[in-house]
């Protein structure tokens, strides 16, 4: 499997996506953010077939419309109210979908394309495509490491965060633009619709194992791991689509984690 | 007078062309314990955003001595989102105080004072359970503990025991009271519950709709409270 140039690239690339969701997917599931998440993987479609239009690479359309639609989105439901600000993130996924419809009928592409974008191509990930996820994967962990402390004080406890004057409004900014860069990444090997299994199922499942931010993002990772690389096994050999397998597995993980809650935790 | 920490000076707060605060003074200093009651609607509340600096007064000053950046505030609020599924262990949600942009594990010093904290609000034995699962009691003593650990000059009890039972309500108090008195750590409690406002404060702000009361406990009429309570 690994005499293949394409296999070494997918692993390469599902272990680093592994890691960067693991670590962005703990405050994604902490600030309640799943919806916004999967908002912005549709904006990534959008993206994608944007790039597409204008003869970019998908991945730079996506890092494009996804950071600008994170700002806004950030902007507009800044200080508002849970529902205002679902109703505007509903709003501009909306608009974004839209736009990704028209782009990808403008620039005439087939529908195989439209698939791979929606649903992931880890296995036509090329070299330079990697290289250029490490960086973008390498500035989302230097830029959390940087503000670690302010935003998880922030994420697990808003009401004392905001007694100690932590800066909430930039922060979240931050965290909204790291969110688009990952979700982009991650969008190379799960596709633009299935996103938000690795920045939210994993962390979301070990949340009940262990009871500190380091260990959850540890497990998180752990689990994203053992999701991409089984997945893209599995892919391998039975010549089933990778994101099936990995949907499936993290979706396991999560739902054995709610037994073991259950029945262990009490 | 050297040693005040908090000077309120004729602070009124306005919401809707209607005085919530109106010409409001009072000093507080250091070591001191002061209960801040009165009915619902008064203004306790408003008060307290108005000192944290999250609410601009009409008009007056809040001036902390000898500035507002050399004065360190704890806060310990009624309500949090913590449900039965937050993951945080005890001991992690206390050490979420220390923040900044440092690196993101603790130093040895941060460590020590942890352990320390833990130690004086009696929460060494669960500081390891998730914070989800612990009681009323044990929640609010591990706020209490959030707010310490960064060792304040001034702690801030926004009715943090009112949805305590009455053993509760005690040990929460004991705690506040021990750093009072042994480290002179100074407190400002917002209460209903005047019996508890008696047994621990040294001065009172008592709020009403259109004056107010500031003085000695001992000067704290207990049937006046009732009275107000009961016009309400």
């Amino acid at each position: 499997m690994f005499s293949f140039e394409f296999m070494r690239n997918a692993f390469l690339a599902s272990t680093i996506i592994a890691v960067v969701c693991g670590v962005i997917g703990v405050f994604v599931v902490s600030r309640n953010m799943p919806f916004l998440t999967h908002t912005l993987s549709e904006i990534g479609f959008a993206g994608a077939s944007f790039g597409m239009f204008i003869g970019i690479s998908p991945l730079n359309g996506m890092l494009l419309f996804t950071t600008i639609s994170s700002v806004l989105v950030g902007k507009m439901s800044s200080g508002s109210v849970a529902e205002r600000r679902e109703d505007t993130i509903s709003a501009v996924s909306a608009l974004f979908i839209g736009l990704g419809v028209l782009f990808l009928a403008l620039s005439n592409s087939s529908a195989s394309y439209a698939t791979n974008i929606l649903f992931g191509s880890i296995v036509g990930i090329s070299a330079s495509e990697v290289h250029q996820m490490i960086w973008l994967s390498v500035i989302v962990l230097i830029v959390t490491l940087f503000i670690y402390r302010d935003l998880k004080f922030d994420s697990f406890d808003a009401v004392g965060a905001r007694a100690q004057k932590i800066p909430s409004g930039i922060l979240s900014l931050i965290f909204l633009v790291m969110l688009a860069l990952s979700v982009s990444v991650a969008a190379q090997i799960v596709g633009a619709l299935l996103i938000f299994i690795l920045l939210t199922l994993p962390a979301a499942s070990a949340k009940y194992f262990v009871h500190s931010v380091s260990k959850m993002i540890g497990l998180a990772i752990v689990f994203g791991l053992v999701g991409v690389w089984v997945g893209l096994t599995l892919g391998y050999y039975t010549n089933w689509p990778v994101s099936f397998f990995i949907a499936v597995i993290e979706v396991v993980i999560y739902f054995s984690s709610l037994i073991y809650n259950h029945f262990v935790e009490g | 007078m050297d040693d005040l920490i908090l000077k309120v000076e004729n602070l009124t707060v306005d919401f809707a062309e209607k005085h919530v605060l109106n010409d409001l003074s009072f000093d507080v200093q250091r070591g001191d314990f002061l209960s801040i009651v009165g009915q619902n609607g008064v203004g306790k509340t408003t008060l307290v955003r108005v000192i944290l600096g999250q609410l601009k007064p009409t008009s007056g000053k809040v001036q902390f001595l000898p500035n507002r950046s050399q004065v360190k505030i704890g806060y310990v609020p009624q309500f949090r989102n913590i449900d039965t599924e937050y993951p945080l262990s005890v001991k992690d949600f206390v050490a979420l105080a220390f923040s900044g942009f440092k690196l993101p594990w603790l130093s040895k010093k941060e460590h020590q004072r942890l352990n320390e904290v833990l130690k004086e609000t009696n929460l060494n034995a669960i500081s390891k359970e998730p914070l989800g699962r612990t009681s009323g009691g044990e929640k609010q003593r591990a706020y209490l503990a959030q707010a310490l650990v960064v060792q304040p000059d001034l702690l801030i009890l926004d009715e943090s025991t009112a949805s305590l039972d009455p053993e509760a309500k005690e040990s929460l108090l004991n705690v506040v009271s021990d750093l009072n008195s042994k480290h002179g750590l100074t407190v400002i409690f917002v209460t209903h519950d005047i019996p508890l406002a008696k047994k621990f404060a040294n001065k009172y702000l008592f709020l009403r709709p259109n004056n107010y009361e500031f003085g000695p406990i001992s000067n704290l009429n207990v049937e006046e409270f009732w009275k107000g309570q009961a016009d309400v």
